[in-house]
This record gives structure tokens, sequence and C-alpha cells, in this order.
């Protein structure tokens, strides 16, 4: 579904990412691990086009490297950045609604809102309230449901558990988990690499810039690489 | 009594006029971070539109109303998209060079493709009449602004909060990539922002024509200043911040109009500065703008 090809970023003369090539099947859930500073987030931005990058980037095997952020998404493509970025001055409902915004079906889309306040009981309760004012887990509800407002195909998580308690962390990755199940095809940017793990099949770790192992999820549990990269 | 009343919606003119014409800098800013001081330009852009289609004929007041704001929403996406547009990625002191750039290249244009001296526009000077409201006189032309001015406030707020678009608007103002990320165009967002901008000072041309009843290359730069400081009062990029800046700064100059002895007029643009800034040392973040935004929780 997505391939990435000798992936460059560049910031200055810092090179973040050097020639990465990197791919996701339809379906699959891939995890992309490493340290601080791998350049994993460099990855992602590069993939949606917020980030410039040299190389290739492939969608359902069409070239996607040339097009802008917005005509990226409208083909599929979504992204949960790091950070969450909620909308912070727009209510709850107003941000699940700018995630729906590729969509012109009314009923479909209020249906989907009425999903994920089912499923994040709080997202309904607090859904005309500012997001801003939403505690750092609930946030991170919210930013995840928004993106796949858009009915994704493929979608793109960077640290959904950054700064959460580990109960919520375990929550929101059986959530991840059970989008598996849909048929949506994931890749997810995490530190945590025990709670990715449970669901990826395949890993990919990046340590300044490149690529230091890729294999199945297994395999890499059992490797030393686990201690050696992600202190765990 | 009557002095009163007249000087009263006297000010809700002149703060009306600057409420559109700052809220026309603030949505821009707002997702730009650009002030555009050819905002002005658009406004003469407009008249001089009106100016020449009455040179060819034209005779009917609304229909030179509908073709100012269609003329001034018109000029306004297109400077974006010929001046604006190339620079959006540039530090903001070059999108600021810019609009002083166009200003002054759009100010020498009418004076060379028209004239340098003030021209006569009297197609909507039926407007300005003599209405008497319970006891009272005052000039339909103040009342009209100040309801024109508050219906395209309200019809924007109503854009802001119930469309696709103008809530992504809202939204580009905090976090423009996360917009992208809702697969939602930039330009389309950008444009809109000047569009809007653009008919707000349409609707402000549409009074200053009728008026002043000429139209002249600068008309529109003086006020733009005005506009900008009115910004400044309400918050510095929040529209409510702008609307309710103007009108303050209108019923500042009109109140030391009315309070100030004949002989000692001219010191009204003094003593509005002197005002303007005893409110900023009071809240140097303006009246509705915020020192501290509440954030979303980044790490
Ligand atoms: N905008 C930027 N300008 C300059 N350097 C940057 C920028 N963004 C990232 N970098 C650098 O690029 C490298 C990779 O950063 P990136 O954010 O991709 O890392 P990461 O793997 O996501 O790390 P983390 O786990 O801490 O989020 C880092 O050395 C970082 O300092
Ligand atoms: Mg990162």
């Amino acid at each position: 579904m997505l391939q990435l090809e000798g992936l460059t970023v560049s910031y200055g003369a810092v090179q973040a990412v050097r020639g990465l090539d990197l791919s996701v099947a339809k379906g699959e859930f891939v995890a992309l691990l490493g340290p601080n500073g791998a350049g994993k987030s460099s990855t992602i931005g590069a993939i949606t086009g917020l980030v410039p990058s040299k190389g290739r980037v492939i969608l359902d095997g069409k070239d996607i490297t040339r097009l802008p952020t917005e005509a990226r998404i409208v083909r599929g493509l979504t992204a949960c950045p790091e950070g969450r970025h909620v909308f912070a001055n727009l209510t709850v409902a107003e941000n699940l609604r700018l995630g729906a915004a590729t969509r012109s079906d009314k009923a479909g889309v209020a249906a989907d809102i009425d999903r994920y306040c089912t499923l994040f009981p709080v997202l309904g309760e607090r859904i005309a309230q500012a997001a801003g004012t939403l505690s750092g887990g609930e946030q991170q509800m919210l930013a995840i449901s928004r993106a796949l407002m858009s009915r994704p195909r493929m979608l793109l998580l960077d640290e959904p558990s950054l700064g959460l308690a580990p109960m919520i962390v375990a929550r929101i990755f059986d959530f991840i988990g059970s989008l598996k199940a849909d048929g949506l095809t994931v890749l997810v940017v995490e530190q945590n690499a025990a709670q990715a793990l449970r669901f990826a099949d395949r890993a990919y770790v990046l340590g300044t810039g490149q690529l230091r192992y890729s294999g199945t999820a297994a395999e890499l549990a059992g490797s030393d690489l686990m201690s050696m990269y992600l202190g765990a | 009594m009557e002095y009163f009343v007249q000087q009263f919606v006297n000010a809700l003119a002149f703060g009306s006029e600057y409420a559109l014409v700052a809220l026309g800098l603030a949505v821009v800013f707002s997702i730009m971070g650009l002030v555009n001081f050819a905002h002005g330009e658009v406004i003469a852009s407009a008249c001089y539109c009106v100016f020449l289609a009455v040179a060819v004929g034209l005779s009917q007041p609304w229909l030179a109303i509908l073709l100012a704001l269609a003329a001034a929403g018109a000029a306004s996406v297109l400077l974006e998209r010929v001046a604006f547009r190339p620079v959006r990625n540039a530090p903001t002191t070059t999108g600021l060079l810019t609009a002083f750039g166009v200003s002054i290249i759009l100010q020498n244009l009418f004076q060379l493709l028209i004239s340098p001296r003030p021209q006569a526009v009297p197609v909507l000077n039926g407007l300005n009449a003599t209405w008497h409201v319970g006891g009272f006189t005052v000039s339909s032309l103040q009342v009209m602004e100040f309801l024109a001015a508050a219906l395209s406030i309200g019809a924007l707020v109503l854009f802001l909060n119930r469309s696709t678009l103008g809530i992504a608007m809202r939204a580009a103002a905090r976090d423009f990539s996360t917009v992208r990320l809702m697969g939602i165009r930039a330009n389309r967002v950008i444009a809109m922002a000047f569009a809007i901008s653009g008919v707000l000072a349409g609707v402000a041309a549409v009074f200053i024509l009728a008026r002043r009843g000429s139209v002249s290359p600068d008309m529109g730069f003086g006020l733009v200043m005005k506009a900008f400081v009115a910004c400044v009062i309400g918050g510095f990029g929040s529209l409510s911040g702008a609307a309710v800046g103007g009108m303050l700064l209108g019923f500042i100059e009109v109140g030391l109009l009315v309070a100030l002895p004949q002989e000692h007029g001219g010191l009204k643009e003094a003593l509005t500065y002197v005002i303007v800034i005893a409110i900023l040392v009071y809240r140097p973040e303006g009246l509705l703008g915020s020192r501290q935004e509440l954030g979303d929780k980044e790490i």
C-alpha cells in the first residue's frame, strides 16, 4: 500500500532521515521504532508531505512525492501527528467535523461522530466544549477519532502514548489494534515498543536517520535490539 | 440632546467603518500572519471600479453597491494570488514589505491611469438623506452604515461557526499544518480569508463613496492605518478585538471632537493616540487579545 524509496529528510545541514526504504502492505500493522531524534516523526512528516523530502513516496503504486498534503489525504491517507494537535479553540464536535472535511455524506459523518462518542464516552460528554480543555489522554482520543473521521485506508500515528498514563496507553493501543480487524492499514511510531509490538505484524527500527533493523514483530521482540535501541 | 444623539450616531458610523476595515485586516492576519497594508487599495479599487462603471453609463445605486462588493472581493483575492502567494512562506517582514509595495504600486497606478486628483462619483449620493427618528434628526447614511456593519459581522460569525470552511479558518488561525492534514486545501482557506476581507472592505467602500461622492488614489491608506490602530487596541489577530477596537476608536474620535473646544480641534488626532497608548499601557496585549494561549497540551 505504501512504499518509501530512498527517503531523505534534511533540515539545513542536519540529515534527519538518510535513504530510508520502507513498505507497508495493505491491511498490515507496522511499527516504526527508534530512540529520540532517530527521524521517526520526520519520516511521518515526509509521508504526509508536511516536511519536504527527497526520494519517493508511493501510495497504491502511484508516486505521490510531488503532491501537496491535502491531495495525499484525499487519496485515503490520514495522520495523527506527534503532540496530538487538536484544535484547542474549537469544540470537540468541530474537531471531529473537520476530520471529515473531505467527505460529503452528511448522514455518514453524523453517524461516525456518534460512533466515536460512544467509543470514547468522554468525547460525547464534552462534545460542545473547547478541545483545549480536555486532558492529554482525552485529547489523544479526540485526535485519533478525528483522524479516522475521514474514513481513511491508511492511518499514520505518531507516538499515541506520549505523556499518557500506562492504563490509558493500553486502552488506546487496544483501540488501535481493533482497527486492524476493520482492514485499516496502520503505521505507528512509538517509544513504547512493548505496546506497539503487541499488535504489530512487522517493525522497523531507526537509529540516527538510518534503518537499523526490519523484521517481524516476533523476531524483534526476541532480539537484543530491544535493549540496544529501545531500552526495553 | 439632539446634538448628543447626532454625535452618538456619528460615532457609531465611524466605529462601524473602522470595525469593517479592521476586521478585514484581522481575518487575513489571524490566518497568514500578514498585516495587509494594501487593504486600503482594495477599497480604492472598488471605488474606482464604480467610477469607471458610472463613466460608461451605470446609474442604478444598487448595481453600484453590488459592483463595489464584488470588485473589492475580487481585488483582494487577486492580490493574494499575484502578490502574497509567492511570498507566503517567506519571513513576516517580507510579507509586510510586499504589502507596502503593492499599496504604493496601486496608488501610483490610480494616479497614472486615472488621475491624481479626486474624481466625482455621485451615483450613491442619494443614500445620504436626513431621517427623523423619534423626534431626532439623524443622517440616514450613518444609520445604514451601522446596520450594514452589524449585518456583515453577523454573517461572518455565522459563517465561521457553521460552515466547514469557516470552522477550518478558525482552526487555521492556530494550526495551519494540521488543517492541511484534514485534507483541506490551504489555498482555499487563504483565498476565502482574502475574499471575506475584500467584501468587508467593499461594504466600507460603499459608505465612503456615498459620504464623499468622490474617489482619490490615497483614499484607503489613511483608513487602513486607523484600522491597524483599532486592531492593536482590540488585540491583534482577534476578530472580536478588531470589531470592538474599531468601534472604540470611532467613539474616542467623535468623543474628542465633541469635548474639545473648536480652536483646539487640531489636537484630536494627538489626543486619540494618547488614549490609545494609555489603553495599551493598561493592557499591552489589547482589550481582547490573550496574553496566554490555552494551548493544546503539546509535550
Ligand atoms: N524543524 C526542524 N529543524 C531542524 N532540525 C529538526 C527539525 N525537526 C527535527 N529535526 C532534527 O531531526 C532529527 C530527527 O527528528 P525527529 O523529530 O524526526 O525524531 P524522532 O525520531 O521523531 O524523535 P522523538 O522520538 O524524540 O520524537 C533530530 O535530530 C531533530 O533535532
Ligand atoms: Mg517524534
